[in-house]
């Protein structure tokens, strides 16, 4: 155990967190609507000046090739500072650990670069009408064009996070009619703007845009990558379910929901608990859970960045953090309602519009009770139904 | 950063799960539980010939040399085996308040009767109502008062043995009066330190407390079956050890980090404690809970295993401090009293 930093992580803390401090934006509008999608722009656009929008991403593709502890700083700086969410994340946190495990040459040098510089926006499209938790129910189709040499993409996905303001969409379509279940699957990369895609954005529980529905009506992909400003094929053809459950994977885990996202707020919570006159004693022991649960992720997390960089893979492992910082989160939240009592209904600082945004946490990136199978079935081994 | 244990660590801890695993089985504790003394004989011989009990002892009074860090994972592995012995209490809080802040010169002395194995030390601090566990069996009292810890000869205290829920822990509620010629810890410093261990030891066993109910849950859920298959199947069964794992995962590594706080001396190793020994509380017993649930009515009778483990949980959760009054040591830290 080694619970200090180094002289360089040190170092490094200390500049990302004076440019922090310096730069962030303050009173930006929500990224959840159009108008506030685009002022994010700008500031992801900042950081892409300063190679702080992908810190761990190699140097050619915007990157500063942190190692996974220099993100975990960045991260802690990031969310101190009080800097913005990030409207860029589903393509640099889940899309792009893909395109480096699955991409070719020709498509990590045409999509990485872009997307760090905040110039391809990406959504992610899994579920559909009848398949959420049941991702393999899939139905969406690519049908075969030869005479083109590509893909012809028909169907519709749904709740897909700010899916009204992206450019492009990675997500999973049926390629073989005939495979069942998780076979014949394919991951593409689509920008919204082929011919035949329709996007219509809708309100969340919040009432922001954030979400949308996206209809393929014979939309053209081309093969592989052909042509990567038109799109294209991640990995194998019929092989998506492998390509995508890689992404949910960091989607669970590490990358994202960093600790330094629930530190921050703890504090910010502890703020507004020394600012509230006579709290009472159930209230001020929420608090003080909240704070002891963001240390035990932290620490936690500190673990899983030790297997990861000795070679020991958290793998199913996980699902455990996913569960851990969707509750947290909420409970945190829920304190923060109860310190300011009948006021939190008309809170200027955010606290019940980030309550609402925790309370999707147990149900986005795999529902609380599909990572709970998981956890009884491979950590714990579990016989499967 | 590195949070992991070393290579030398984990194979010491190994070595005492191998032991335990032999040596400490259920077989074993429903054996002491039916004893005189409520003792697996010889175990503690060879904790001491391991070098478990000296751990933190310097090598010049034959102990071993480690740091709290080593040592909490031997606890953890303690409260896996349900040992009943007084392992954490000597090792982690007798031991280190003798090398640390005695003002005795005979200190040195029982340190290497401690190490030695020849004898044993009873703990009673002032958070734990008076109780002293094995106690018939120390050679001498380490007691909290208001002025520091004592060092108490048998002969001068009065033992009234009580039943405990814990059928192999073997309280007794100690009487004794505090004099300057007992006292051989007269620093708060000291005190508050050992109050600190010992919260620190108690939430490393209930964290193997924990990992052993769920362990022993997971294969009984495995193997029994209704309805045709194994009730390890059923997504209700699945949900609640899924939620008993991430309980106690989540409070393993604060348990750690205070054993590094306490090594180290960090001006916040009390606050670190407290974190660790509240989440490790309300982690077991939860786990109790859960666990007892998944079993159904094989578990809720002293003839199936189970027993040992959570009586022990339910025992540690209480001593050394609870849940709540730790989270109020963190709350004071936050926001001030």
């Amino acid at each position: 155990m080694d619970l200090s930093w180094s002289d360089a992580e040190n170092e490094f803390r200390a500049e990302v967190g004076g440019w922090l401090d310096a730069n962030v934006p303050t009173g930006l509008p929500s990224g959840d609507t159009a108008e506030g999608f685009a002022a994010h722009l700008e500031w992801e656009r900042a950081l892409h000046s300063q190679r702080l929008s992908a810190v761990s991403w190699p140097e050619e593709f915007g990157g500063r090739a942190a190692t996974l502890w220099e993100w975990l700083i960045f991260e802690e700086e990031y969310y101190r500072a009080g800097a913005p969410q990030r409207v860029t994340q589903n393509g640099i946190f889940l899309l792009a650990p893909t395109i480096f495990e699955f991409g070719t040459p020709a498509q990590q040098q045409w999509y990485l670069p872009r997307m760090s510089a905040a110039e391809d926006l990406w959504c992610q499209g899994w579920s559909e009408p009848n398949a959420g938790s049941d991702l393999a129910g899939i139905t969406s189709r690519a049908t075969r064009d030869d005479t083109s040499g590509g893909w012809r993409l028909t169907g519709q996905k749904t709740w897909t996070t700010r899916g009204a303001f992206c450019t492009h969409l990675f997500g999973l379509f049926r390629t073989d009619p005939d495979a069942q279940r998780h076979r014949g699957l394919t991951y593409f990369l689509v920008p919204l703007d082929a011919p035949g895609v329709t996007v219509r954005g809708f309100g969340r529980l919040d009432g922001d845009e954030g979400f949308a529905e996206v209809f393929f009506d014979d939309v053209f992909i081309p093969d592989g990558d052909s042509d990567p400003a038109a799109g294209g094929t991640l990995g194998a053809i019929d092989g998506g379910w492998g390509v995508a459950m890689a992404t949910t994977t960091s989607e669970r885990g590490l990358t994202l929901r960093s600790p330094g996202r629930f530190q921050a707020a703890a504090a910010r919570l502890v703020e507004l608990a020394a600012a509230t006159d006579d709290i009472d004693p159930i209230t001020a022991d929420a608090v003080t859970q909240a704070w002891i649960d963001a240390e035990a992720y932290s620490l936690y997390t500190s673990g899983d960045v030790t297997d990861i960089v000795e070679g020991r893979s958290p793998g199913a492992r996980s699902s455990l953090n996913k569960v851990f910082w969707s509750e947290l989160d909420i409970d945190l939240h829920r304190a923060a309602l109860d310190l300011l009592g009948p006021a939190a209904a008309v809170d200027p600082d955010g606290w019940i519009k980030g309550f609402q945004f925790a309370l999707s946490g147990p149900i986005y990136a795999g529902t609380n009770e599909i990572q709970r199978n998981i956890i009884a079935e491979r950590v714990l081994g579990l016989p499967r139904a | 950063m590195r949070v992991a244990f070393t290579d030398d660590q984990l194979a010491f801890a190994d070595a005492v799960r191998s032991l335990l695993a032999k040596e400490c089985t259920p077989g074993h504790l429903a054996a002491a539980a039916g004893s005189s003394d409520g003792r697996v004989p010889g175990l503690w011989a060879q904790l001491v010939e391991m070098g478990v009990v000296g751990a933190l002892a310097p090598e010049g009074v034959g102990g071993t040399g480690l740091d709290e860090v080593a040592l909490v994972r031997l606890c953890f592995e303690a409260g896996y085996a349900a040992l009943p012995e007084p392992l954490s209490d000597i090792a982690m809080v007798v031991v280190p308040a003798l090398r640390d802040h005695a003002v005795t010169p005979d200190a040195e002395a029982w340190l290497e009767r401690i190490c030695s194995g020849d004898a044993t030390v009873g703990l009673g601090l002032s958070a734990n109502a008076g109780l002293v566990d094995h106690a018939d069996r120390a050679s001498v009292f380490l007691l909290e008062a208001v002025d520091g810890l004592h060092l108490v000869d048998p002969d001068v205290v009065t033992l009234e043995p009580v039943v405990s829920v814990d059928p192999v822990a073997r309280p007794a509620r100690i009487g004794w009066t505090p004099s300057s010629a007992t006292l051989v810890v007269g620093s708060a410093v000291g005190a508050t330190e050992a109050r600190s261990r010992a919260a620190l030891a108690s939430a490393a066993e209930l964290c193997g407390l924990s990992r052993r109910m769920i362990d022993m849950t997971v294969s009984y859920v495995s193997e029994r079956r209704q309805f045709g298959v194994p009730i390890g199947s059923f997504q209700a069964i699945k949900h609640h050890l899924a939620n008993a794992l991430a309980a106690v995962a989540f409070a393993e590594p604060l348990v750690w980090r205070a054993a590094v706080s306490i090594a180290a001396g960090d001006p916040d190793a009390v606050v670190h404690v407290a974190m660790a020994k509240a989440q490790a509380s309300d982690a077991a017993e939860r786990v109790s809970d859960l666990t007892l649930q998944c079993h159904g009515a094989i578990a809720y009778t002293v003839e199936y295993d189970l027993q040992y483990f959570m009586k022990r949980a339910w025992v540690l959760v209480r001593r050394d401090g609870s849940a709540r009054m730790h989270r109020s040591t963190v709350q004071e830290f936050l926001l001030g009293s």
